[in-house]
């Protein structure tokens, strides 16, 4: 799921949880600071300059958030205000494929946590968590808009409708193997 | 104008205004528990509902403008009905040990929930995490307690500019707070307390002294000293149901002789020594740039307030060099009591006790900062707010209304009026060019009551310029130089100053600076709720102690002179005052959070 905000930005589309392979930090965060000078006149630059780090980084480190506090002159506590805010955005390094299982009002009335608490189960780990071996991480959704699809599941940028909590494993196997067959990174 | 029914009565009000503030202007009481006075709604906390005839829901009146032809009610059962559950929501997850809290006596929340009526818990089931943060030597934060209301973000957002608040994560689980769960000691907060100002339940509170003063007070070994600022003589009698603005010196030194303290002194006194120390400085930077063509930082900044200090240090440390070397009024009377006072006493300073009633929480943390310890010992052990001074007297049994008027001790007691309006911003600017007027020309500042009109007032900046004619000879050097100052107050306003002057679009040679709006008669220490209106009250009582005295103006207070004729034999900004009444700063710009 992507906004508009973020097609505009410079950056190529990439999937969550993958950083830029090959780049080093400074090479990122020297990449950062030209987005945020872009952005940097512009109202309300901080949720898709979040998203553009987000992308970059994989994740936002508070070393970055705190970077992006004192370059776009808006207090710490507010940019981490934004980014607990969102689910979205993530302050731990992501799995390789991220589940976001959305408690969305429609989600929820048609199974949506019975459908976590299988996730959790199936993945051994809590929301906001990612698995030992980097390959999934758990988050909530608050709707992808997809609500006559109740409930749903995306993981990456594929939306899965009408997920049953007693097929979590099938529906999660196909990005396991994907692992197993091979560790190449996709649109860096 | 707009014409609107508010509970049957017709009436007209100015276009865009709110309905909350229509219904206060006639004389019609709207609870709220978000809103400030001058900032704008936020409509948070949905207790000041209001019936809209013709509207499908109630519509919160703290920002819903009056349209001409509005038929409101605001006492209809459905309003009362709606306030009810708002209220029964708040408290189902609001920490409610009421008889623990230091609020009980003036929280909004108790007093709302018994005004409508709430007498048994309606909701009851999970509640948040409750977090305490006690990180800091000045303000405690109980998450427990917050009802969200925000009023906090804003004063440390707008009025501050500070930011150390904001709402964290979202829905059930937001909290009010610094970044990631961090503490108030580990990111750029200034202790002002404004947040602790504006709380309308206990979620934020001053760390309290109240106990280790008592244990003080108890101790035989210890000589136990205390000194008031000039703004707690104006504000006290609130804590006591007197109308803010009514002045109380004197019950207020009685109270503290019966508490058992072995001298009441006066924060006045150092502030009129500040005068001559702060004047002495500015003239000597002046004389550096004039005469010895030599750079000097002007202009030179007022640094009684330890919110301005520390937000200095923060936010601007390139405007280090300009603050004023003088240590606050608070710290310097710590000092002197510790070696001018020890001496003449014959007391080991280890047994003296300094404590401090101050209108002000940052003045907290400005006794723990490590360097404030020049007389070999900590200039100032405890420091009380005026709201803990209030409640020490009252757990005494004092009968504070029936006192008799007592007199502060000597030598460290008589102060001059120029100290009294350090209280108010504006206050140590015109008490400075009364004295330093009168130094530099000879001649009495000639301005009625020795006011000065311009810097008077709760305008955020203000300016004035004088120009010094016809001045002795030893100062021939400041002949027809025109003096410009100005005063801020609100760090907010201190900063749009400071970012002129950085931008060189102003240029001054003395700036005045108080944390808090109004000064330290709004205090983030004062009894609760400081409004304009309060604030105008305690400004004018202030003014009437200024006029009332005979002595007007710092250097002529003669205790002052004995002091620099006893103990500090230099002169302002000798040698010994340099080491008791002056200190240094740190810049805190790049201070790591912590992770």
């Amino acid at each position: 799921m992507r906004s508009n905000q973020e097609k505009t930005a410079a950056q190529p589309a990439q999937a969550a949880g993958c950083c830029c392979k090959g780049s080093t930090e400074d090479e990122l965060m020297s990449r950062l600071d030209e987005i945020i000078d872009e952005y940097a006149t512009i109202d309300g630059a901080l949720v898709p300059v979040l998203q553009i780090a987000q992308n970059l980084f994989g994740y936002l480190p508070k070393t970055v958030l705190k970077h992006i506090s004192k370059r776009l002159n808006i207090p710490y506590s507010q940019v981490s205000g934004v980014v607990s805010f969102y689910s979205f955005f993530s302050t731990t390094p992501q799995g390789k494929n991220v589940v976001r299982v959305c408690l969305g009002t429609a989600c929820y009335v048609r199974g949506g946590k019975e459908v976590l608490s299988a996730m959790q189960k199936a993945l051994g780990i809590n929301v906001g968590e990612t698995t030992e071996d980097r390959v999934f991480s758990l988050e909530v959704g608050r709707c992808f808009g997809a609500c006559g699809l109740a409930p749903v599941v995306m993981i990456n940028d594929n939306v899965h409708q009408r997920v049953k909590p007693t097929k979590i494993r099938e529906l999660l196997s196909p990005y396991r193997e994907a692992k197993e067959e091979g560790k190449e990174d996709k649109g860096c | 104008m707009v014409k609107i029914t508010l509970n049957q009565n017709i009436i007209d009000v100015a276009p865009g205004t709110m309905i909350l503030e229509a219904a206060r202007q006639n004389g019609i009481d709207i609870p709220t528990l978000c809103f400030l006075e001058g900032k704008p709604p936020l409509g948070a906390c949905r207790v000041c509902l209001v019936e809209i005839e013709g509207g499908k829901n109630l519509a919160a009146a703290c920002s819903t403008p009056a349209q001409e032809g509005m038929i409101i009610h605001t006492n209809s059962k459905r309003v009362r009905d709606a306030r009810k559950m708002v209220v029964e929501m708040l408290l189902s997850e609001h920490e409610g040990d009421c008889q623990y809290c230091d609020r009980s006596e003036d929280c909004e929340l108790k007093k709302l929930a018994h005004d409508l009526g709430i007498r048994e818990p309606h909701y009851e089931g999970e509640r948040p995490r409750r977090l305490i943060d006690d990180s800091s030597p000045a303000l405690i934060r109980d998450s427990g307690k917050c009802i969200k209301c925000r009023r906090c973000v804003t004063v440390c957002n707008e009025v501050q500019r500070v930011g150390a608040l904001f709402p964290q994560n979202r829905g059930y689980d937001t909290v009010i707070g610094p970044a990631f769960a961090l503490g108030l000691e580990d990111v750029p907060c200034v202790q002002c307390g404004q947040c602790a100002a504006v709380c309308p339940v206990g979620a934020i509170m001053e760390r309290s002294h109240e106990d280790a003063v008592w244990a003080a007070l108890e101790d035989p070994s210890k000589h136990v000293v205390v000194q008031t600022a000039p703004a707690i003589r104006a504000a006290l009698g609130e804590c006591f149901d007197f109308p803010a603005g009514t002045l109380v010196t004197g019950k207020m030194v009685t109270a503290l002789r019966q508490m058992g303290f072995d001298a009441v002194f006066d924060t006045n006194f150092t502030a009129d020594l500040t005068i001559m120390e702060e004047g002495t400085e500015l003239l000597l930077r002046l004389k550096k740039v004039l005469v010895d063509k030599q750079p000097a930082a002007l202009p030179q900044f007022s640094s009684c307030s330890p919110g301005w200090i520390k937000f200095t240090e923060h936010f601007y440390p390139e405007f280090l060099p300009n603050l004023s070397s003088c240590k606050s009024p608070q710290q310097m009377f710590g000092a002197l009591a510790k070696t001018f006072y020890a001496q003449k006493k014959g007391i080991d300073p280890a047994n003296i006790v300094v404590v401090s009633v101050m209108p002000c929480t940052a003045k907290k943390f400005e006794a723990s900062r490590p360097e404030m310890n020049s007389s070999g010992f900590k200039d100032v052990d405890y420091v009380l707010t005026t709201r803990e001074l209030g409640r020490m007297i009252q757990s005494a049994g004092i009968q504070f209304e029936e006192l008799q008027e007592g007199t502060m001790d000597s030598p460290l007691g008589l102060s001059s009026g120029a100290a009294d309006i350090f209280a108010n911003s504006g206050g140590v600017m015109e008490a400075a060019i009364r004295t330093a007027y009168e130094i530099v020309t000879g001649r009495e500042l000639p301005l009625e009551n020795l006011h000065i009109q311009p810097l008077a007032g709760l305008n955020g900046i203000k300016e004035a310029a004088l120009t010094l004619e016809k001045v002795l000879p030893e100062w021939s050097f400041l002949e027809g130089v025109e003096l410009k100052v100005a005063v801020a107050h609100s760090l907010s306003n201190a900063a749009a100053l400071l970012d002129r002057i950085k931008a060189g679009q102003a240029q001054y040679h003395f700036v005045e600076v108080m944390t808090c709006p109004g000064g330290c008669i709004g205090g983030g220490g004062q009894p609760r709720f400081t409004t304009d209106e309060k604030r105008r009250a305690r400004i004018q009582a202030i003014y009437k102690e200024d006029e009332g005295k005979e002595l007007r103006k710092s250097h002529e207070n003669p205790d002052i002179k004995k002091l620099y004729e006893e103990f500090l034999n230099e002169g302002p900004c000798g040698h010994k005052s340099h080491k008791l009444l002056h200190t240094h700063y740190t810049d805190r710009s790049q201070q790591k959070d912590t992770e």
